[in-house]
């Protein structure tokens, strides 16, 4: 997997989510229910907006001093013992880690869910050097068996997968002879995956938060998938984003405490664990610890006007509430990180080449920047994702003129007036009964699914009331 | 009290009768209201296009035209919730940021103004029938007024209203969004269409005429026979039955 999960344009990947049924019932009964819950973990802290407030100020902190942390975070971790790499690319990140796994002679590796191994490629390149790697999160591990089918949500990698679907996995890829009922199918998952814990060489997750001032890492799961995945192999290789850093514990429990409430609506998750290099004379936890810091592009976004979007904690509160990811699922976006901060995030990280209809895949109605528990304005980063499209002329050159005669127009009185008294008798040739029924594109999506009427005449129009109103209350 | 009247260009293309309906409450209420002639459009098209430079020319005649208004009221959250952006668009700019500022703390949505400003919550309003409430989305969130249309609506005779499902959920309109993806915009407004039709109610009512033009629009397209009424309307209904109010 790597950034870019569908190669196709925009358009086919979005028809596609429209017009599949499981996927959008299971998103948007994914989306309703989660709703209420996020709503009621909520309201259970207290004043919500304070905590949000809280989160805005400790990741904007953070981010301003990153250097600071990451640098103190190297310090702790090297003190215990345990390695630290910085990559700049996505290929050193991947290198780094296959040089490990090379010296170790390692053949098999359990993976908790992690979404910057997916964006640097990891599982790609670990599998050509010949080890057999399985993904232990419940989600990815029914992604992983259906030929790495690409995972739709930042949080719940197989929302869009049914059970029904989920069984016809497990029969066909595992010899799986149960029924369709999730205990007896996540039963069955972690029986599996129990012995592939046990016989694992090396064990590679994610990081929700680095704790600088510890030199260690904070996990959080609601399977302990994360926890095995670092407890039981010799060598644990931890693999987080450059931002992804908390200076303290105390940071961290206001973090967690956002993170787990508006990712899946609970107080906190089942697992919450800080772990890092062993100490000296402890028994449990790896021999060997290595956190990899991925740049990939991240340093580009500190400090620009996309600054913000550093402060994500990950927790897809945003997909969960957009109606725009409702209708088209994630994979409609064609990255490993879809919904509003995709929108914002893979364009920064991939290029607008490539994602250049992202910004455009959202009606703005900042129900995303609203429920975002750090704060971050996502639908205003998009308009300024917009705006640099724009500026960078790849939008079409109809469009472009459109916008600046409209522009004008918009402006003055004189010309938006003499606009208005053409706009009646040149939508007439359009017409059919007072309605709209031709048009140019800009019209056609529109009237196509809905009807639209003709602008009202000029001696009809509300300044021409004004006009005649005795008093002369208009101008 | 002097009111300036922004009628919006939606309103002026399509829906006078929404400006008409506006001016009547507000004067019925006490107050004297002009309508700069010179103002056109907040420019809130093509901001969100992501048309900086195109739109800062449509925002500056806004901020012109209402110089010298003490309220500017219009009946739309979203316009006016673009008004409340502009002192960040032009911040740190020496010619208009002071502008700006005064422009947006003058600048109130029908229903807010009734409410906030003129402390009026039953403006005598009466409509038989039943009606369900659309919340946009500006209004809603970038605007921040969740309370006042329903405190008005509260106080309508023989007005019932019936709670819509996923109230919060955009409609689909988003300006340009609805025809540059009609797609997904299509979904978006098919799914509110349900929801308005499982109310039951007769009419659907909202403080934001882009969005009543897209749902109306789709409901007629369906042959759905709820009617569709901005809030200004219901406002200016007296002793009158439900028939609805703006063509769709």
């Amino acid at each position: 997997m790597s950034l870019q999960t569908d190669k196709r344009e925009f358009n086919e990947r979005t028809t596609d989510g429209i017009g599949n049924p499981f996927m959008r019932n299971a998103v948007s009964s994914a989306q309703d229910s989660l709703k209420t819950r996020r709503l009621t973990a909520a309201a259970s802290l207290g004043d919500w907006e304070q905590w949000r407030t809280l989160g805005q100020q400790i990741r904007q902190h953070t981010l301003k001093h990153l250097d600071y942390y990451l640098g103190q975070l190297a310090d702790n971790i090297e003190k215990k013992g345990g390695h630290i790499y910085f990559a700049k690319t996505k290929e050193e990140a991947s290198d780094y880690i296959r040089d490990i796994i090379v010296k170790k002679k390692a053949k098999k590796i359990v993976k908790s869910k992690s979404m910057v191994t997916e964006e640097i490629e990891m599982n790609h390149v670990l599998m050509e050097a010949g080890c057999e790697l399985i993904e232990t999160d419940l989600g990815e591990y029914i992604l992983q068996m259906d030929d790495w089918d690409p995972p739709s949500h930042i949080v719940a990698p197989a929302l869009h997968k049914d059970r029904t679907q989920i069984q016809s996995v497990f029969t066909e890829k595992l010899g799986y002879t149960g029924d369709e009922s999730p205990e007896n199918l996540a039963r069955f998952a972690r029986t599996v995956l129990r012995q592939k814990f046990l016989e694992a060489d090396v064990g590679i997750t994610g990081c929700n938060f680095a704790v600088a001032n510890l030199g260690a890492i904070n996990l959080v799961t609601n399977e302990g998938n994360g926890d095995l995945t670092a407890a039981i192999p010799k060598t644990h290789i931890a693999v987080m984003g450059m931002e992804r850093i908390v200076p303290t514990l105390e940071e961290m429990e206001v973090l967690d405490n956002l993170l787990c409430r508006s990712a899946v609506g609970q107080k906190l998750t089942s697992y919450i664990s800080v772990i890092g290099p062993s100490a000296s004379g402890e028994t449990d936890g790896p021999e060997d610890f290595h956190l990899v810091v991925v740049d990939n592009g991240r340093s580009d976004i500190l400090g620009s006007e996309f600054n913000e979007a550093l402060q994500c904690i990950r927790c897809g509160a945003c997909l969960n509430v957009c109606p725009v990811y409702r209708h088209i699922g994630g994979h409609a976006y064609g990255s490993i990180y879809p919904g509003p901060i995709g929108a914002v995030i893979t364009p920064l990280l991939g290029g607008y080449d490539d994602y250049k209809e992202l910004p455009f895949a959202s009606s703005l109605c900042a129900a995303c920047t609203d429920v975002c528990p750090v704060k971050i304005p996502l639908h205003e980063q998009l308009i300024l994702h917009r705006q640099k499209i724009v500026k960078e002329k790849r939008t079409g050159a109809v469009e472009r003129l459109q916008m600046k005669t409209a522009g004008r127009l918009l402006s003055s009185r004189v010309l938006f007036g003499k606009a208005l008294r053409f706009a009646n008798p040149a939508s007439r040739l359009l017409s059919r009964h007072g309605r709209i029924v031709r048009g140019p594109e800009l019209v056609r999506g529109w009237i196509n699914t809905r009807d639209l009427s003709q602008p009202v005449k000029q001696q009809d129009s509300f300044r021409a009331w004004l006009d005649k109103r005795k008093g002369g209350a208009g101008q | 009290m002097k009111v300036s009247i922004f009628s919006t260009c939606l309103v002026d293309l399509m829906t006078p009768n929404v400006g008409i309906a506006m001016v009547e409450v507000l004067e019925r209420l006490g107050c004297e209201i002009d309508h700069p002639a010179s103002q056109v459009c907040c420019g809130q098209p093509a901001y969100n296009s992501g048309y900086l430079e195109d739109s800062r020319l449509a925002m500056k005649n806004m901020m012109l035209a209402f110089e010298h208004s003490d309220y500017v009221v219009g009946p739309s959250g979203s316009c006016i919730a673009m008004f409340h952006e502009y002192p960040k668009i032009f911040k740190g700019d020496p010619n208009w940021e002071l502008k700006a500022i005064a422009l947006k703390e003058k600048a109130y949505e029908f229903t807010q103004f009734i409410v906030r400003v003129l402390g009026v919550t039953d403006v005598g309003a009466s409509l038989e029938g039943t009606a369900t409430y659309h919340r946009s989305c500006h209004m809603t969130r970038l605007l921040g007024e969740r309370e006042t249309p329903f405190q008005l609506l509260e106080q309508v005779q023989g007005l019932q209203l019936e709670p819509l499902k996923n109230s919060d959920n955009c409609c689909g309109f988003g300006g340009t969004f609805s025809v540059k993806m009609p797609e997904i915009s299509g979904q978006m407004v098919d799914e509110k269409c349900g929801c308005v039709v499982d109310t039951g109610a007769d009419i659907l009512i909202s403080a934001d005429m882009g969005c009543l033009l897209n749902i109306g629009g789709r409901l007629s397209r369906k042959g759905e026979p709820v009617k569709i009424m901005h809030i200004a309307e219901v406002l200016n209904q007296q002793n009158t039955a439900a028939k609805g109010g703006s063509p769709t």
